[in-house]
């Protein structure tokens, strides 16, 4: 008996062994141009969604200085303005065509004011009712000028007492709101975005990240002498690399330079949506978190997380973040499910060496570059324009055609997650239950499958209902009246007349 | 043997100790003191326990609804999963034994292993109809499936430890220091068949090497 126990035992323990033993898969996503991650974070190969067009350098333009240290970028309407902050000057291009841009003008400086000549411009926003705001910050503030560059007003650095008493107010990034209020993100300022009212005055700081600590950091800090305490790190929020106000005038705040293991407990967040209390709305029903690449690895001698240095939204809510880390865009759409991936470090067109800014013109995307000097140009792929489009008139209420779109993107693509769901959210709107049930069952869509069951369900005990009675009174009947027969039966068997 | 498969009553013994397995599930104390000492249990009973438990357990990966438990079917090596319920079972009834008949448990391996066998009925008992029924509710309608499936798993360690006691005629306390001992037993097992397994490789490696060499050489 013994013996038949020990074989069996190593027989297991060889099998446990082996599987120890399997090397990693290697992922063949660390090479692929555009990839996306399926329920099982497993990297797919998928078509670009999104083309180069051009990548445009100074010489382009007509300019006859380099660009120096770009910081960002802004497009109003068809005009896209980039801030050459290394060379104190906000340049003014205009999109001609689908291919083209052409040179404006260059504003070096502004009329109207003691200080004239901007001085490392780092952000610049145009509000609606025509009005260039200005992050001028090596003057130290933000300006309001008209689009003649006539100064109208500024805004200081913000009077508030916990802020300490040297600090220099550099604003980094703004954006601006419909009622003119300004929201600025600026460094050394942690306590979340500066926002003035739109006449200027200071009201308060809105949506600090939350601060992330472990929990081993805290109770070492606890134990820790003062002067050991005061050479730790202080558990203090990140400031946001940038920020993006929406066309609902929520504002999408990205900060990059996460660690992983904050990342992974979800302490921290690499991209947040703030509503006006400066709360995080963010939803976040994808299969994996929005923070990027789900795998670091050290390809290239780059390691760490996605560094989400900037992050813009389309007008179908789909918000495209750039990583400078590993020069990718990550586009996730309102549900926060990975859309598309493209991108890669490197010198060929559609490759980036630090990509800083990113800004969208319709679904057209502009990635700014910082070490290029060079902006690049994408416009989406017959694949990229079919998902958009599955997507608009899903939320159109064309479901027939949101399901066709999606029909063709799976053609395209049998491996897009996105395109599943979709025909089976379609199918699910248009009452076909059963049908939706299978698309998300194949990927694993548990929410939108337990909305469709239900609906199933329901309708199936509509339509079997008389069957189901029929059955439980069979089932309760049967039984009952063999019983009464067999009761009858006994009862006369027994009976006193019948004995002899 | 086999003569006695050809007999009326070798049947009517098993299935009477199959079901007392039911009454082992209900009436633990009682149950398991009359499983070995009543001479109520079988070895038949028990390994059939043993392979439905492990049935229900694989039938568990394909049939249970995705939206409580999803596989990844390219990593499903089904000799691995066997293996996960025999394993830790071989180990358990080993150790056990080797500890128990050491402070006078009256025991012996096989009643260790028939006790063991009975004690997991609650699995296959319990998850099978969770199994089918998981195919019927919603996600929001879940949270019985993740409760149920914990109870299962709690029931049958409780009926192992209990069966323990009753078999080797322990107090209570003897039982639960036993018990535990006995996961220690299992975890030198562990450590002295990893150390014959590298061993073993080393050897065998050894004598490939030179025969290697050997080749090389002529």
């Amino acid at each position: 008996m013994k013996n038949k126990f020990v074989r069996f035992g190593l027989a297991a323990l060889g099998a446990a062994a082996m599987l120890l033993t399997t090397p990693l898969t290697a992922f063949a996503g660390e090479s692929a141009y555009s990839y996306n991650y399926d329920y099982w974070g497993d990297v797919l190969e998928s078509p670009d969604s999104y083309s180069v067009v051009k990548v445009f350098t100074y010489r382009d333009f007509g300019l006859e200085t380099n660009l120096k240290n770009p910081e960002s970028m802004f497009v109003y309407e068809d005009s896209v303005y980039i801030c050459d902050t290394g060379n104190n000057r906000i340049v003014e291009l205009k999109r001609t065509g689908t291919d083209g841009f052409e040179f404006v003008r260059e504003i070096k400086s502004i009329k109207g004011t003691e200080i004239t000549d901007l001085n490392a411009p780092a952000d610049i926003a145009v509000s609606d009712d025509g009005y260039m705001y200005i992050a001028d910050r090596g003057n130290n503030r933000i300006i309001k000028v008209d689009m003649d560059c006539n100064y109208i007003m500024q805004f200081d650095r913000p009077v508030d007492l916990a802020l300490s008493s040297d600090l220099v107010f550099n604003p980094n990034r703004l954006v601006i709101d419909t009622a003119g209020r300004v929201y600025c993100a600026a460094s050394g300022i942690n306590k979340g975005l500066v926002k003035y009212e739109a006449d200027g005055t200071f009201s308060g700081f809105v949506g600090a990240t939350p601060v992330a600590y472990n929990i081993t950091d805290y109770l070492w800090k606890k134990f820790a002498s003062q002067e050991q305490r005061a050479r730790m790190v202080d558990f203090v929020p990140t400031e946001y690399d940038n920020i993006y106000m929406d066309k609902e005038g929520f504002i999408y705040a990205c900060a990059g330079g996460q660690k992983e293991e904050d990342l992974d407990a979800e302490t921290v967040q690499a991209v947040r949506k703030l509503n006006m209390l400066g709360s995080d709305i963010l939803v976040r029903n994808g299969d994996y978190p929005v923070y990027g690449d789900l795998y670091w690895g050290g390809g290239g001698g780059i390691t760490g997380p996605s560094y989400f240095k900037d992050v813009t939204v389309l007008d179908n809510d789909v918000f495209v973040c750039l990583d400078m880390n590993r020069g990718r865009c990550f586009g996730y759409d309102d549900q926060g499910r990975l859309v598309f991936v493209f991108g890669g470090n490197g010198n060929m067109d559609g490759y980036f060496r630090r990509p800083v800014s990113i800004e969208h013109m319709g679904n057209d995307l502009i990635v700014l570059d910082q070490l290029d000097n060079a902006i690049t140009l994408f416009i989406p792929t017959e694949f990229g324009s079919l998902i958009f489009q599955a997507m608009d008139q899903f939320d159109h209420g064309l479901y027939d055609e949101a399901q066709e779109s999606w029909e063709l993107v799976k053609t395209l693509d049998g491996n897009y997650t996105l395109a599943y769901i979709g025909i089976g959210r379609s199918l699910l709107r248009k009452g076909q239950y059963k049908e939706a049930m299978d698309y998300f069952e194949l990927k694993y869509d548990d929410e939108n499958y337990s909305r469709a069951y239900a609906q199933y369900r329901k309708e199936w005990i509509k339509n079997y209902i008389g069957w189901i009675i029929a059955i439980l009174l069979v089932i309760i009947l049967v039984p009952l009246g063999i019983g009464k027969i067999r009761s009858i039966r006994r009862e006369i068997d027994t009976a006193d007349i019948f004995r002899l | 043997m086999f003569k006695a498969l050809t007999k009326k009553e070798t049947y009517i013994k098993y299935l009477r100790s199959l079901k007392f397995g039911l009454y082992c599930m209900s009436h633990p104390l009682d149950g398991f003191w009359d499983l070995t000492h009543e001479k109520r249990g079988t070895y038949a009973a028990a390994n059939t326990i043993l392979i439905i438990t492990i049935l229900v357990r694989i039938l568990k990966l394909r049939y249970t609804s995705f939206l409580f438990l999803q596989v990844y079917w390219e990593d499903i090596n089904i000799f691995l999963y066997i293996a996960s319920i025999i394993f830790p079972l071989a180990l358990w009834v080993v150790g056990n034994w080797g500890l128990t008949t050491l402070f006078d448990g009256k025991g012996r391996l096989g009643d260790v292993y028939m006790a063991t066998c009975y004690g997991m009925l609650p699995y296959p008992v319990i998850q099978l109809p969770l199994m089918i029924a998981s195919n019927f509710v919603t996600i929001e309608e879940g949270q019985f499936y993740s409760v149920l499936s914990v109870i299962s798993l709690v029931y049958c360690a409780l009926l192992i430890i209990f069966g323990m006691g009753q078999i080797h005629a322990f107090s209570f306390g003897k039982n639960i220091l036993f018990t535990i001992a006995s996961l220690f037993a299992m975890l030198v097992l562990v450590f002295i068949l990893m150390i014959f397994f590298s061993m073993i490789s080393q050897g065998v490696s050894y004598f490939i090497s030179i025969g290697r060499e050997l080749m090389f050489r002529m």
